[in-house]
C-alpha cells in the first residue's frame, strides 16, 4: 500500500523538530502509509455518541497542598546537561 | 550450589536468607556469576555495577543479623528494566539519546524496593524508549532468546524476561504500554504481571505513552509475583494517575481464594493467525480449568481487531509529545557546534534517536496535527472506549479472560524487522489490556516441537490483582514449565 497523499513527511518532520535524510523520508513514508492503512479500518466503526477515553482508569481533580517541598539541588540537576556554566545550561543565542 | 540457587523462585530464597542458610551476598555473588557467564550470549544487561549490588547485599546481611530483617525482598536481587530511575546508576532507556544520563534521583518502584532491602541489581536493555516487541531496536544490541539465542526475546522489556530466564535475577521489572511485559515473559518461559493501570506509580519511569504505561514484574512463579506486586503497588502523590486503592496481602489471598471461577474465552483471540501448537496448549490450560470446577464460558470482545490501530495513534501521539523534552538543551543528546538554537533541536533529535522512535514521533506528530486530530485521534479515542466496554460487558459474566499471550512462540531475529506493521499486529492479543487499563498477566503453559516456550494469558478486574493471581496460583502450582530452563 502507498502513502496516503496527504502525509507530508517534510512538514510533520518539520513539527516534530527531527530532521530527516532523504532515505529516511522515502522509508519511512512508505512504511507509514503501510500503518495508516490499517488504521482506516478504524473509520468503518460508528463512534456517534461514544464519549472518548483519555486514561484506562480515569482520575479526576487530583489536588495537592500548596507546600513547598525540596527538588533537587541545582548541580544535581545540571549534572546532565550537555554545557553548563555559571549554575545554567547554556545553549546557541537564541534572540538576535 | 550456585546454579541451584539462582532458578529458587523468591518465596524459598527468603526462607532459606531467614534462616541465614545463605546471605545476601552468596546469593548476590551467583547472580553475578552467573550473569558474567552468560550475557555474552544472552545480552540482557547494558550495563550493571558489580560493587553496587554487592554493597547492598552485605547491607542486607548486615539489617538480618541485627534483627532487622525486612521482608521476603531483604537481601533479593531484582534486575531493573533501563527505563527505571536508580539513583546514581545510568538510564538510557536503550537510546543513543539517553546513553550517557546518570539519574539523579530513584522511580518510586525503586524506592520500594530499596526500603523492602532487595538489591537492585542491572540495567536491563529494552527496545529503544520501550518501543517494539523483539529488543532489535535497541540502540545497543539484540538480546537473545535463553531458549534459542536465534530467536528474539520479545519487547519491549525483553532484557528484563531474558535475564530472568537466563538465572541473571532473582525476579526483575520492566514496563507495559502495549505488551512490553506479558509478550517477552510468554516467549522467554516466565511469569510477567502488567498491574491496573493506576495502581503501581509511575513516577521516575521514563514516559513512552502516558495513558497505557504501568510498570510490573517478572518472576518465576505466580507466588513470587503477589510479593513483589505487593512491595511496588500502592498511591503515591509524584504521580497523579496513581489511584488510592487497598493493598491486599496478594500472597496471602493466592491461598484464600480459591474459585471456582468464572472464566470467559474470547472467540476473537482464537481465530486467524493463531499458531496451532500456542493453541493447542491454552486449550490445553482451559481443560485444566475445567477439571478444577471452574466454569468456562464464551465471551465476546468485538472491537479486538481495532486494538491495533487504536493502540498505534494513541500510543504515538501521546509518545510524540512525551519525547519533545528530548531537545538536547537540559540533558540528553546535544548535537556537536549547532549554529543556531533550531539546529540544535532538529539535529540533537536526529542523531539521538533511532529509527522506529523518529518513525513514531513522525506517526503520532501527524495523527495530531492541524486537520487530522479528529479524524485519527478523537475517533481512536472513542473506539478505545468500545474496546473498554467491550471488557466491562464481559465482567458481567465472568471473573477473567482467559487468552493466548502471543499469536506464536518467539520468532527469529530480523524477520519482522523491516516490517512495522507486521511487528505491530503481533502485539494483537495483549493491546487491549492497556487500552482499557486492566490488569494482564502471562504465565507459562507449554512448549513448543522446537523447545520455545508458550504463554497463557489472564485478563483481571479493574484492581482485583488478588483475584487474578489467585486464578493463574492455582494453573501454576499444578504445573511445572518454569522449571523447564534453557541450556545456556
Amino acid at each position: 500500500m502507498s502513502a496516503p497523499s496527504d502525509l507530508n513527511i517534510d512538514h510533520i518532520a518539520t513539527l516534530a523538530r527531527i530532521e530527516l535524510t532523504p532515505e529516511e523520508k522515502t522509508k519511512f513514508a512508505a512504511q507509514l502509509g503501510d500503518v495508516l492503512g490499517h488504521i482506516e479500518q478504524l473509520k468503518k466503526i460508528d463512534v456517534t455518541g461514544v464519549e472518548p477515553t483519555a486514561h484506562g482508569f480515569p482520575i479526576y481533580n487530583v489536588w495537592a497542598d500548596d507546600i513547598p517541598q525540596p527538588g533537587l539541588p541545582v548541580e544535581v540537576a545540571l549534572k546532565n546537561a550537555p554545557a553548563q556554566r555559571n549554575n545554567m545550561v547554556v545553549v546557541p543565542k537564541v534572540v538576535e | 550450589m550456585s546454579s541451584e540457587l539462582i532458578y529458587q523462585p523468591i518465596s524459598q530464597l527468603a526462607e532459606q536468607l531467614a534462616s541465614t542458610k545463605i546471605s545476601s551476598v552468596e546469593l548476590t555473588q551467583a547472580v553475578i556469576a552467573r550473569t558474567k557467564a552468560v550475557d555474552s550470549q544472552v545480552k540482557a544487561f547494558n550495563s550493571f555495577d558489580e560493587a553496587d549490588a554487592l554493597a547492598q547485599a552485605r547491607a542486607s546481611d548486615e539489617r538480618r543479623a541485627a534483627g532487622q530483617a525486612r521482608g521476603p525482598l531483604d537481601g533479593i536481587p531484582i534486575g531493573l528494566k533501563d527505563v527505571i530511575a536508580v539513583e546514581g546508576q545510568p538510564l538510557t532507556a536503550s537510546s543513543k539519546m539517553l546513553a550517557n544520563f546518570v539519574s539523579p534521583y530513584d522511580a518510586t518502584v525503586t524506592k520500594k524496593l530499596k526500603n523492602a532491602g532487595a538489591v537492585c541489581w542491572g540495567r536491563l536493555n529494552l527496545d529503544e524508549f520501550a518501543m517494539g516487541s523483539s529488543t532489535e531496536n535497541s540502540a545497543f544490541h539484540t538480546t537473545s532468546n535463553p531458549y534459542d539465542l536465534e530467536c528474539v526475546p520479545g519487547g519491549s522489556s525483553g532484557g528484563s524476561a531474558a535475564a530472568l530466564a537466563a538465572g541473571e535475577a532473582i525476579a526483575t521489572l520492566g514496563s507495559d504500554t502495549g505488551g512490553s511485559i506479558r509478550q517477552p515473559a510468554a516467549l522467554c518461559n516466565v511469569v510477567g504481571l502488567k498491574p491496573t493501570y493506576g495502581l503501581v506509580s509511575r513516577y521516575g519511569l521514563i514516559a513512552f505513552a502516558s495513558s497505557l504505561d504501568q510498570i510490573g514484574p517478572f518472576t518465576r512463579t505466580v507466588e513470587d509475583a503477589a510479593i513483589t506486586l505487593g512491595v511496588i503497588a500502592g498511591h503515591d502523590p509524584l504521580d497523579s494517575t496513581s489511584f488510592k486503592a487497598d493493598i491486599p496481602d496478594y500472597r496471602a489471598e493466592l491461598s484464600k481464594r480459591k474459585g471456582p471461577w468464572k472464566l470467559g474465552i474470547p472467540k476473537e483471540y482464537f481465530g486467524e493467525g493463531l499458531d496451532p501448537e500456542v493453541a493447542a496448549a491454552v486449550e490445553a490450560a482451559i481443560d485444566f480449568y475445567k477439571k478444577q470446577g471452574c466454569e468456562i464460558k464464551p465471551v465476546s470482545l468485538p472491537h479486538t481487531e481495532y486494538g491495533v490501530g487504536v493502540y498505534y495513534i494513541i500510543a504515538t501521539a501521546e509518545c510524540s509529545s512525551n519525547l519533545s523534552r528530548y531537545d538536547g538543551v537540559r540533558y540528553g543528546h546535544r548535537t556537536a557546534n549547532p549554529k543556531d538554537i533550531n539546529e540544535l533541536y532538529f539535529k540533537s533529535r536526529a542523531e539521538g534517536f533511532g529509527a522506529e522512535v523518529k518513525r513514531r514521533i513522525i506517526l503520532g506528530t501527524y495523527v495530531l496535527s492541524s486537520g487530522y486530530y479528529d479524524a485519527y485521534y478523537l475517533r481512536a479515542q472513542k473506539v478505545r472506549t468500545l474496546i473498554r466496554q467491550d471488557f466491562l460487558k464481559a465482567y458481567e459474566e465472568v471473573d477473567a479472560i482467559l487468552t493466548p499471550t502471543t499469536p506464536t512462540p518467539a520468532f527469529k531475529k530480523g524477520e519482522k524487522a523491516a516490517n512495522p506493521l507486521a511487528m505491530y499486529l503481533s502485539d494483537i492479543y495483549t493491546i487491549g489490556v492497556n487500552l482499557a487499563g486492566l490488569p494482564g498477566l502471562s504465565i507459562p503453559c507449554g512448549f513448543s516441537k522446537s523447545g520455545l516456550p508458550i504463554g497463557l494469558q489472564l485478563i483481571g478486574q479493574p484492581f482485583k490483582e488478588a483475584d487474578l493471581l489467585a486464578i493463574a496460583h492455582t494453573y501454576d502450582r499444578a504445573h511445572d514449565w518454569a522449571s523447564r530452563h534453557p541450556n545456556l
